[in-house]
C-alpha cells in the first residue's frame, strides 16, 4: 500500500487516508523525498484529517520527514490533525515542536506561501 | 461481573496495526468516546511495537470489564522476551534503546487509567486498564 503524492504547481499535496503501519510510513517518507527531488517542489502539505491514530513511531517518521525535506530545501506543513490525535500525542509526551502545522489544507497552503515568500 | 476475553498474536509488523484496530473496535463497542478510543488504540500500538521490537513475539489480550455501572477495557501485553533490565529507566520519559522517541511505557501509563509492569528473564507483562466515562 502506498500513499499517493500529488503535484500542484510547486507544491506537493498528500492526504493520508490509509491505516499507516511502520512499513507504509517508511515507504511514504522515501517516496515523498524522491518526489521532492524529481519535481523540485518547494512546499509540501500533508493532510491528516482521516488519520485516527498517531503513535510514537509514526510521529517520529513525521518529524523526520520535516527535517529531511528541509535539508532538500522544501518546507512541510501538516494539516487537519484531529482533536483526539492532538490530545493523545501530548499525553503520550510527543510535542512535535519542530513540525509546522495548520488547521486545514487551505490554511496549510496559506502558511506555506507566507513562509516561502519571506525568504 | 461478566468478562469477555479476546487476543491478538504479535509476530509480524502488521500485527501492530491489527492489534490497535481490534482494540479500537472493541473500545467503540464498549461505548468509549472518540478521544478514549484514540488513547486506547495508541496505547495498544505502543505495547504491540515493544513486543515486536524487543521480544519478536507475544500476545495482546483484551478483557471487557463490567464492574457495573463502570465499564472498562483491560489490555494485557505479554511476551517471553529477554525482559527489561532497568525497570525504573524504562518508565522515564525519553528513555529508549531502539532509537525511538522514548514515549512508550510512560506514555501508555498517562493514556490509560491503571498500569502495571512486571518483567524478568522469563518475559514481560504489561497490564493496563481504561474505564469508560459514563
Amino acid at each position: 500500500m502506498r500513499v499517493p503524492i500529488l503535484k500542484l504547481h510547486n507544491y506537493l499535496l498528500v492526504s493520508i487516508q490509509i491505516e499507516l503501519d511502520d512499513q507504509t510510513a517508511m515507504q511514504f517518507q522515501e517516496d515523498l523525498l524522491s518526489k521532492i527531488h524529481e519535481t523540485g517542489a518547494t512546499g509540501v502539505v500533508i493532510d491528516l484529517t482521516s488519520v485516527e491514530v498517531v503513535d510514537s513511531f509514526i510521529a517520529k517518521v513525521f518529524g523526520d520527514v520535516v527535517s529531511m525535506a528541509g535539508l532538500m530545501g522544501a518546507k512541510v506543513v501538516f494539516t487537519g490533525i484531529q482533536p483526539a490525535v492532538s490530545m493523545t500525542l501530548i499525553e503520550l509526551g510527543i510535542y512535535l515542536k519542530e513540525v509546522p502545522t495548520a488547521l486545514d489544507l487551505e490554511q496549510g497552503i496559506i502558511k506555506l506561501r507566507q513562509e516561502l515568500e519571506e525568504k | 461481573m461478566k468478562e469477555t476475553v479476546s487476543s491478538v498474536v504479535i509476530k509480524k509488523e502488521w500485527d501492530i496495526v491489527g492489534a490497535r484496530q481490534a482494540g479500537r473496535q472493541l473500545s467503540q463497542e464498549l461505548g468509549f468516546g472518540s478521544v478514549d478510543q484514540a488513547r486506547i488504540a495508541t496505547a495498544i500500538s505502543e505495547l504491540a511495537r515493544n513486543i515486536y521490537l524487543y521480544a519478536k513475539e507475544g500476545e495482546i489480550t483484551f478483557e471487557e470489564l463490567y464492574d457495573l455501572p463502570k465499564v472498562g477495557l483491560k489490555i494485557i501485553a505479554k511476551d517471553k522476551g529477554p525482559g527489561i533490565n532497568d525497570l525504573s529507566a524504562v518508565m522515564e520519559d525519553g528513555y529508549s534503546t531502539s532509537g525511538g522517541l522514548g514515549a512508550g511505557l510512560p506514555g501508555v501509563k498517562r493514556l490509560m487509567d491503571e498500569f502495571d509492569l512486571v518483567s524478568d528473564e522469563e518475559g514481560t507483562k504489561v497490564t493496563t486498564i481504561k474505564w469508560a466515562r459514563p
